[in-house]
């Protein structure tokens, strides 16, 4: 940047020992007052609103209409039983871990087998089908929805939870690819020459040598999976119609749907925390290595 | 064996780190064959194929009942045109991108830059306290599925049980008593964009924070020992710095505004007041499953897609332009 001649004429510039001696200036503890009350009320605003999802998960109808604050009198375990049974959400829940747990398995294993070899081997169409992959991340799956419905129907699996599983393969497979790619290359080559030399063969050295190295990478990439599968939306509602075959993101949607003087607020909201509870466990688990991903991303 | 071993070792030390063409052995053929190939099969039949059939539908007047369909030509697109619903819808998502993604990156913005450079004013440039609990806290939202987001904020937007009204009632603003917030024409987009907006503040927070992190210290402080405050450095370092990290995040807030399907399904399923949050997806969702006239469905996702297409090109354009002096900070 500019010059540092300026130096001497800013006398307020402290030498830089003297720092940590040196406290803070009304000035500064002002600015960083300022700062933590803009962000306290800023965590209130995101926290107030899942605060009171839980409390109102507790509370019989009668009491949600009555007033948004008071607590409930007693705790309504109820509603989270009949959301489990009643509303379906049990049986949503089971739907989702059994299709994303699949589809995640398998789009692990595919995304990082294809981006291995687009990495790491040179043929001819290498760069064609890597932009071929890209591509899948430009288009809405909006483009792709209608046909996507037949292509399913076509192949028997339609309102099936396979189809739904080989739909969220195909449609995660571009970021994974993407992500994977850039990391594969970052492996030293020296060592799948080790492996080459030591008499392992292509699929050796991939499952012994460049998967265990390649863990971190995967790691993050998973975690982001989880969270996209776990939250889709649109595929299930148009590709799996079939309420017993229903995912959770389908069976809470069910209550926007319906909702008017009917609707068991009780159990909506129990059905809102029965969602939100695998995706807040993962959160707190992975919260710094889901930072640092974002993190990497981003000084790319 | 020896020697190829030895050559091998040559090229891998070489200054080009590139593998070596080696010979086409079986395992390498069948090795390629799965590892390529049956990703690459699932790929093509389940994304590729529909993206371009959907292309050849949109040209014709499939209406699914009946297994013909005649070629049309442009006729749908023209009929989307004159399609009073769809270009009220069109109209919601383009407010959305324009208000959505300035909104969440000019808070997520004020922010990262309140975490990063709030702290004392001496010495190298030193971040709020305590400040990763903010970060923690306001990333939250962005795991959660949006249709829950969805249905939580309905709640709380909910005229007289909801949890807004409940604290501007108890601070005494009685005429919010039993505002419809999301059943209120003049609202129900800007309250349905807030929602929108909660979701993603602390995923573009923690995206610019980690930005400010990387760049160099030395530059604040030249910028400081040249008597700059915190406003002329935020101005005239900080964004600079990190435009390529706003466009980025401009972008993917731009494409999630022209989508906006699973909020808006969650919030006011029916399109709200007078459909003034009907978004594109909505009505192409219901112009497919529920009147079964696909090809009209079709031309619809090809808008959608020319209209997302075009934004990206759009921003990309728009960040060379301005960003032309840009370089020599670099």
């Amino acid at each position: 940047m500019t010059t540092t001649t300026d130096l001497p004429l800013e006398p307020t510039v402290a030498p830089a020992h003297q720092e940590r001696k040196v406290r803070d200036t009304p000035g500064e503890r002002a600015t960083a007052g300022v700062a933590h009350v803009v962000l306290i009320i800023w965590s209130i605003i995101v926290i107030a609103p899942m605060l009171w999802t839980l409390l109102s998960s507790f509370k019989t109808s009668r009491e949600i209409f009555a007033s948004p604050f008071k607590l409930p009198a007693a705790l309504q375990f109820i509603n989270y039983a009949h959301a489990w049974q009643q509303a379906g959400i049990g049986r949503a829940f089971i739907n989702t871990v059994i299709v994303v747990g699949v589809a995640m398995v398998l789009v692990m294993m595919l995304g990082s087998m294809c981006s291995y070899v687009l990495a790491r081997f040179q043929f001819f169409g290498r760069r064609a089908i890597y932009y071929l992959m890209l591509s899948g991340l430009t288009f809405p799956v909006f483009l792709a929805i209608v046909p996507l419905f037949y292509v399913l129907k076509n192949f028997g699996l339609l309102n099936t939870l396979p189809g739904l599983i080989i739909t969220y393969v195909a449609f995660a497979l571009p970021f994974t690819v993407f992500f994977l790619y850039a990391f594969f290359r970052t492996l030293p080559y020296e060592l799948a020459e080790a492996a080459a030399i030591d008499g392992a063969g292509e699929w050796k050295t991939f499952f012994l040598v460049m998967l265990p190295m390649a863990r971190p990478g995967i790691a993050s990439v998973a975690i982001f999976n989880f969270l996209g599968l776990w939250n889709q939306f649109l595929l299930p509602v148009a590709l799996n119609t079939t309420r017993s075959n229903w995912v959770l993101a389908q069976a809470v949607a069910a209550f926007a749907s319906q909702a008017g003087y009917r609707t068991d607020f009780g159990m909506l909201f129990a059905s809102v925390i029965i969602t939100i509870v695998p995706v807040l466990a993962v959160y707190v688990i992975f919260q710094r290595q889901l930072q640092a991903s974002v993190t990497a991303g981003s000084l790319k | 064996m020896s020697t190829s071993a030895a050559s091998t070792r040559a090229t891998a030390s070489g200054t080009t780190p590139r593998r070596r063409r080696r010979r086409w052995t079986f395992d390498k053929i069948s090795f390629l064959a799965v590892f390529l190939g049956v990703p690459l099969i699932i790929y093509v039949v389940f994304v590729i194929s529909p993206f371009i059939q959907s292309i050849y539908y949109s040209l014709t007047d499939w209406g699914g009942f009946s297994t013909t369909m005649n070629f049309v030509g442009l006729a749908n697109f023209k009929e989307l045109l004159s399609d009073d619903l769809f270009l009220t819808a069109l109209r919601n998502n383009i407010t959305l991108l324009i208000v959505l993604p300035v909104f969440t990156i000019v808070v997520a913005l004020i922010f990262a830059s309140l975490v990063t450079v709030a702290g004392s004013n001496r010495g190298a440039v030193r971040g709020l306290r305590n400040s990763s609990f903010y970060r923690v806290v306001s990333f939250f939202p962005y795991v959660i599925p949006g249709v829950v987001i969805g249905l939580i904020w309905a709640q709380v937007y909910d005229p007289s049980s909801g949890l807004l009204n409940g604290v501007l009632t108890k601070v005494g603003l009685h005429q919010f008593e039993s505002y419809p917030w999301i059943g209120d024409e003049r609202t129900a987009l800007a309250a349905s964009i807030f929602a929108m907006a909660w979701g993603g503040i602390g995923f573009y927070m923690v995206l610019f924070i980690a930005a400010i992190r990387g760049i160099e210290p030395e530059l604040f402080e030249a910028m400081r020992i040249d008597g700059a405050g915190r406003w002329k450095t935020a101005m005239h370092l900080t964004m600079p710095m990190i435009r390529d990290n706003v466009q980025t995040a401009y972008i993917y807030l731009g494409i999630a505004a022209l989508d906006g399907f699973v909020f808006m399904q969650a919030l006011n399923p029916t399109g709200g007041p007078n459909n003034s949050t009907l978004v594109m997806g909505q009505v192409l969702f219901r112009t497919a499953f529920e009147h079964g006239k696909y090809g009209l469905a079709t031309a619809m996702g090809v808008a959608l897609s020319i209209v997302t297409l075009a934004f990206s090109a759009l921003v990309f354009a728009v960040n060379r332009l301005l960003g032309a002096e840009r370089d020599v900070a670099r």
